[in-house]
């Protein structure tokens, strides 16, 4: 007979212990919820232990992929040539489309990917054939020697000629409320302006990486750093043509994610099993930095455009708003992208009479797909540039015209898609930032310093963000979890969300541990796999917590329902005298007075552990699976109305800036931020979502640059030339915090609120400070167009373009007086 | 004498390379070879520092000191490991007790997807090596050539800032006089040679030996740093027969200041030569800083930044401009030139076969005549410039007494800009004569537009950079850069 651990050796009080003195002052209670708890793998990354899928123990005689890129953005492929590819040192295998024995197309939603060239490529990097080698040297040398030919055909290289032949991906939607266009007529003011908004690399430190395994019964086991598994599972089996039961996918952690690994993990992984599946052998496939950045698709650029109708106060009364996304070569998720452009053209405005059209353009580029925001930034900048132009129009402060436009409370509170803001302290975050941030007096001392200086001037913005929270597409608002509890008291947790760091693994632990009021580290966190969570959705949306946080609870919870019930029939006392405390169980009458000073004499205790073994010798069983899906939300494509989101995530930023007006470089100097976290499930983590979020805003909106010359061919294709932030553009003076106790009104985990993307989205306050200093040149009276990213030349441009028009301004004075 | 093999030390153990490619990296010599999987790679080209470790060695004025500094693995070729400590992240945590640099990273919830992290424990591990205490200034020039796309830095910085408090002795400081001894020991063996599948690496102690090497294999090719060279193998996939290591080359490691001169061996890395640099100009000082990164900066030379010929790298415009000289050596002969003839045509040099860069000699500051420098890039720290302005003036009774201005980034070759000094070269320093010099530039140049910024851009940026300089030196108090504005 097996016998159980020995648990009196286990000292149940020893083990409480506050994260740090921070915790002990906020008294919080006991399991895990609120405390700023390490990140789950803190120790194993600072030691290296952590492992990716790249640091995985490798079989005897696994391969390595690569694949052969077209080079050329658009043409049918007349001949391929592969024989020196084949003879080549270290090639095993080699594969094209033909080889692929199930799907060949492996859209996510849509249609339009094709796993290897179907006759045609639609984008420099796109994946011909593939090759399986003996190292991932010989792999990628091999690949440079195939001889292919092509038929090139015209390609649209700009959303300028997508637009003009009606080449999208999938078909222009609207959304509009009132007569829009009246609207504007009669306004006393109109405006109109455009904006080219740049994408954006991911640039997840690790990059795309698969290792397949061939299991028996013609199965495959697939170790992927993708944010979607089953998705990875699905398209597998799909290409294989077996069925899913027969693919495992297993993810354990991301070295970073940001969207890029939702849909566009699973081309190396589908690739990976294929060769593995010919082979017989491991194959392991990891793109180097610059084929991942060459033929992974990234944040959509945009080219919007607005026509606006004000009145005196700078109220907007009438707004037209068109925004062209910039998909590439197929749909991936950028129907969902531009959708949620659309829904966040407001950020946090109310848009009285409004149409706002969203293009889905094709471009013979790399297909572009979800970061962080998923569109809503690329949506929320048009609405941004639109308060700076009214405010110059008008000669006001641009913080006035953006306070005046704030969705209401009981009025002027439905958004343009008819979703009502409730629960909306927009008005009251902002009010406190601007004390907290001494916004008005540091507005009169910039102005006195850009008076004094000539070269170098200063700028400040404050700028808000209403993120909803929901995938807008409703099925995927869904989550399932798995707990176990062994009989040492230890408990395994599983999840359909997977770890990219933002915390998911350590936040859902706590969750679990807060139910069963154990410690955290009582709490096994596990690799995310197809067959312990089946048909997951990806973890993103912001919402991996909300999700699978709930899915966690409720297998806890019933878990602990069975331990209840069962305590109670055997020690004979009613259920609510079964509680749950400080890794113990107590049993017995008790009142909450006598628990807090630790009198538990009146009452009979175990250990946590302990009760785990009564129950389990008593055949109680100790797993259970949770299930999860998000009330509320509705939303009907048709109408363009609904409910898409369960709410909204709100909070805005400061930005300081200095540029110099000569070379067009800058500096940002200080960043305050206050962000609504409702009941922060974890303050640590949270916060650095948030300073990690903004600061990956301001690189998408500065320095970070993508540039495709006119043959489609991406130049910023590796670390040397695509600048993300690094450490010494982190703003010195770096001032951020939680909204304090503010529980989310709807019924969320522990009423948190997400915190995934939203930050990113602060980081608008940087372009906005980065404009208010260029139009301090022409004495703020004129907008300066900025498009982005704002590199020091745009800015130099920008500078330049004011000062030009300042001067025809003073000339046509002159004359006028002469 | 016959050649040792590469011998190192990993941590305290003696370990000695054989049979493995002279073209691999250390980062793939690590991971590959050695399976130790801490190490990570994020880009393969010294840009994101993922891959970074540490390397003690006998520091050049004291052999019984150990100089510690981190560099990028993946643009190093392993041979240049020999008679050095290498120190990885698995080295760092005894038992179970983490380094208090791992710890502080762990208490300041600094890792979010802990990829880049092992880079940052290096490099904070380096820099508390050198500072006890170290402030916001020097941790973020120690970690600026570390990305992380996920903290935001700002609990990274505190760490790195915190984590001497209370530390304890570490192993290394336990080790240290038995590093000292066995680093002195590998220092008696003779030059290092590594050969395999027709590929050799050699590392020549002297310059004798390493002048008739190249004699002796003419299509050997020179790796000092390897910072520049180490890409064309990682990125763009070549492969190089004959490898010629400088960094043991006695003489090509040396500064020597005399009344008027300071002369840097060509294997002199940027760490080691700033600070004589900046003590005689101090915006050289400033502007090497932005040279790439920490780890760049370890191993980078200034033999590698003029011998790559890049009409983008940083030192040779300001060398031209201080009307620096250097020596070139082939066999016993040894020849003279000003490093602005050295670049004939873009990526073509006066360096003819079996000849190397020896000595740089940089005239040292006199008095009345200033060194403005301008690098303008797209991010501030650890880019490649678009364009480099250096201009060496003096100016006397508001006249320009004499001038020499060059530019990286505006043509084919590091050059100057003649019309432009013409513009100027006596006559009064004026805003209307600095507007002249501005016209002039566009008789001087013709730049390209690239990835970095347009042909617009650099010559519109040159000419206002002309001006700036103009309205610094009327006004030294002036608040003119955004650099220094913290
Ligand atoms: C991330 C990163 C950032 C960088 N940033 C900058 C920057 O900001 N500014 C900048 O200027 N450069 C930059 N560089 C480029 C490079 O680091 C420097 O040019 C460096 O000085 C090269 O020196 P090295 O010793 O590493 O050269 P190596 O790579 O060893 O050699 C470079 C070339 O010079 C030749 N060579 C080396 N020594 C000699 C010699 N003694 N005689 C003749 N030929 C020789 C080699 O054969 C090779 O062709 C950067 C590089 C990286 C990887
Ligand atoms: S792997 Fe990026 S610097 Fe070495
Ligand atoms: S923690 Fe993810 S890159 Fe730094």
């Amino acid at each position: 007979m097996r016998s159980l651990t020995k648990i009196n050796e286990i000292n149940p009080n020893s083990s409480i212990k506050p994260n740090n003195a921070k915790d002990e002052q906020n008294n919080l209670g006991l399991g895990g919820v609120g405390r700023s708890t390490k990140h789950e793998s803190a120790d194993k990354h600072v030691s290296g232990e952590a492992i990716y899928i790249d640091d995985r123990l490798e079989a005897v005689g696994q391969l390595h992929a690569a694949v052969g890129q077209s080079s050329v953005a658009h043409a049918n492929i007349k001949s391929i040539d592969l024989s020196a590819v084949k003879a080549a040192e270290g090639v095993v295998s080699v594969i094209t489309v033909e080889d692929v024995p199930g799907h060949t197309d492996i859209g996510a939603v849509f249609p339009g990917d094709p796993l290897l060239a179907l006759g045609k490529v639609e984008f420099v990097g796109q994946a011909i054939f593939a090759v399986a080698a003996t190292s991932h040297d010989l792999a990628r040398r091999a690949v440079q020697l195939a001889k292919i030919e092509y038929d090139e055909l015209p390609a649209v290289l700009t959303v300028k000629d997508a637009l003009a032949q009606n080449n999208f991906v999938r078909p222009p939607f609207t959304m509009s409320r009132g007569e829009s266009d009246q609207a504007i007529t009669n306004a006393e003011h109109q405006l109109k302006g455009d904006i080219k908004i740049g994408g954006q690399e991911h640039f997840y430190l690790e990059g795309q990486i698969s290792t397949a395994e061939p299991t028996e019964d013609g199965g495959m086991i697939v170790f992927t750093s993708s944010q979607h598994p089953s998705e990875v599972q699905k398209l597998v089996a799909e290409v294989l043509d077996i069925p899913f039961n027969k693919v495992v996918v297993d993810t354990r952690r991301m070295g970073g994610a940001f969207g890029g690994k939702e849909t566009q993990a699973a081309q190396w992984a589908c690739i990976a099993s294929l060769l593995a599946n010919i082979t017989k052998q491991a194959v392991k496939f990891k793109l180097s930095r610059s084929d991942d950045m060459c033929m992974t698709g990234k944040r959509h650029p945009f080219e919007n455009n607005y026509h606006v109708g004000f009145d005196s106060k700078g109220q907007i009364k009438g707004i037209n708003i068109t925004v062209n996304g910039n998909c590439g070569y197929s749909p991936d998720l950028s129907n969902a992208i531009v959708d949620r452009a659309m829904f966040h053209s407001d950020n946090a405005y109310f848009l009285d009479q409004s149409t706002v059209i969203g293009n889905r353009c094709k471009l013979n580029t790399v297909s572009h797909t979800a970061f962080r925001g998923f569109g809503g930034p690329q949506g929320m900048m048009t609405i941004e540039m639109v308060m700076d132009d009214i405010a110059r129009h008008l000669g006001k402060d641009p913080l006035e015209v953006r306070k005046i436009n704030l969705y209401g409370k009981g009025e002027r509170n439905v958004t343009h898609y008819d979703q009502k803001v409730e629960h909306n302290k927009l008005n009251e975050l902002i009010t406190k930032l601007e004390v907290s941030s001494n916004y008005q007096a540091r507005r009169l001392d910039i102005m006195e310093f850009n008076k004094q200086n000539s070269i170098l001037k200063k700028g400040l913005a404050l700028t808000p963000v209403k993120f909803g929270i929901s995938f807008t597409v409703q099925h995927l608002n869904q989550a399932g979890a798995l707990v176990h509890i062994y009989t040492d008291g230890t408990i395994h947790l599983n999840h359909g969300g997977t770890e990219m760091g933002q915390g998911l693994f350590t936040k859902v632990a706590q969750i679990v541990a807060e139910e069963f009021q154990v410690n955290v580290d009582t709490v096994g966190v596990s690799a995310t796999r197809t067959d312990k969570v089946p048909n997951t959705s990806p973890t993103a949306a912001s919402s991996g917590t909300d999700l699978n946080g709930k899915a966690a609870q409720a297998a806890a919870k019933t878990i602990k329902a069975r331990l209840i019930k069962y305590v109670s029939d055997k020690y004979n006392v009613s259920e609510e005298e079964v509680v749950f405390c400080n890794n113990q169980v107590f049993i017995g009458k008790q009142s909450d007075s006598q628990l807090n000073e630790g009198d538990i004499s009146a009452v009979q205790t175990f250990t946590f552990a302990e009760i785990v073994q009564q129950a389990y010798m008593d055949r109680i069983s100790l797993s259970s699976t949770g299930y999860y899906k998000t009330p509320k939300i509705h939303f009907d494509r048709v109408t363009g109305k609904g409910r898409p989101f369960f709410y909204y995530a709100t909070g805005a930023s400061v930005s300081e800036v200095l540029i110099d007006t000569l070379t067009g470089e800058y500096k940002l100097l200080r960043v305050d931020i206050l962000q609504d976290v409702g009941h922060s499930l974890n303050p640590a983590i949270d916060l650095g979502q948030i300073e990690g979020g903004f600061i990956q805003g301001m690189g998408w909106l500065t320095t970070e640059e993508l540039v495709w010359n006119e043959q489609g061919r991406l130049l910023s294709n590796n670390a040397a030339t695509y600048k993300i932030p690094a450490i010494s553009d982190a703003p010195v003076d770096f001032r951020v915090e939680l909204v304090p106790d503010d529980p989310n009104r709807e019924h969320t985990i522990y009423n948190s609120k997400a915190v995934g993307e939203p930050p990113l989205m602060l980081a608008m306050s940087v372009w906005s400070a980065l404009k208010d200093a260029i139009a301090s040149v022409g004495d703020y009276k004129t907008s300066p167009v900025l498009d982005t990213p704002a590199t020091p030349e745009r800015v130099l441009w920008a500078v330049e373009a004011i000062k030009s028009q300042a001067e025809n301004m003073s000339q046509k004075v002159e004359q006028a007086n002469q | 004498m016959p050649a040792s093999s590469i011998r190192f030390l990993l941590n305290n153990e003696i370990v000695t390379l054989d049979n493995i490619d002279p073209n691999i990296t250390l980062l793939q010599y690590l991971r590959e070879n050695r399976f130790d999987k801490g190490t990570k790679e994020g880009c393969a080209s010294g840009d994101c520092g993922a891959c970074t470790v540490v390397v003690a060695e006998l520091s050049l004025v004291n052999s019984s000191e150990l100089t510690y500094k981190s560099i990028n693995a993946c643009i190093t070729f392993a041979g240049s490991i020999h008679g050095k400590q290498l120190i990885t992240v698995e080295h760092l945590k005894q038992g179970a007790k983490l380094h208090h640099v791992q710890q502080s990273l762990v208490d300041n919830h600094a890792s979010q997807c802990g990829f880049c992290t092992p880079g940052f424990v290096m490099s904070s591990f380096a820099l508390h090596k050198k500072t006890h205490k170290p402030n916001r200034e020097e941790v973020v020039e120690a970690l600026a050539g570390n990305l992380c796309r996920c903290t935001g830095y700002r609990s990274i910085i505190d760490a790195a800032m915190e984590s001497s408090e209370n530390a304890e002795e570490d192993s290394f400081a336990q080790h240290y006089r038995q590093t000292v001894k066995q680093l002195n020991d590998l220092a008696q063996l003779p030059s290092a040679q590594l050969s395999c599948a027709g590929r050799d690496y050699f590392s020549p102690k002297s310059i004798d030996e390493l002048a008739q090497r190249l004699i002796d294999k003419p299509n050997s090719t020179l790796v000092a740093g390897g910072t520049d060279l180490a890409l064309s193998v990682t990125q763009n996939l070549a492969t190089i027969e004959r490898l010629v290591y400088l960094g043991n080359v006695v003489e090509l490691n040396n500064i020597v200041e005399t009344a008027d001169e300071v002369i840097i061996g060509s294997g002199v890395p940027y760490s080691q030569f700033t600070p004589v640099l900046e003590k005689n100009y101090p915006e050289l000082g400033e502007m090497i800083e932005r040279i790439g990164s920490m780890q760049v900066r370890n191993n980078g030379t200034l033999g590698g930044n003029i011998g790559n010929a890049s009409p983008i790298g940083d030192m040779p415009p300001a060398l031209i401009a201080l009307g620096a000289q250097m020596t070139l050596q082939c066999g016993d002969k040894v020849r003279k030139i000003a490093v602005e003839d050295y670049f004939t045509a873009y990526k073509q040099t006066l360096l003819e076969k079996s000849e190397f860069i020896k000595d740089i000699f940089i005239p040292k500051a006199q008095p009345g005549k200033i060194l403005k420098l301008y690098k303008i890039s797209k991010r501030l720290d650890d880019d490649i410039s678009a364009v480099l302005a250096a201009i060496f003036i003096e100016v006397e009774n508001n006249e320009v007494k004499t001038l020499r201005i060059s530019f990286g980034g505006m043509a084919g070759i590091p050059m100057r800009a003649k019309q432009c000094e013409a513009a100027l070269l006596a006559k009064p320093f004026t805003q209307e004569n600095i507007a002249a010099a501005q016209q002039a530039l566009t008789l001087d140049f013709k730049p390209m537009s690239d990835v970095r910024a347009s042909d617009s851009y650099r010559m519109k940026v040159a000419q206002n950079l002309l001006l700036k300089c103009y309205l610094e030196l009327q006004n030294r108090k002036i608040e003119t850069r955004v650099v220094n504005y913290a």
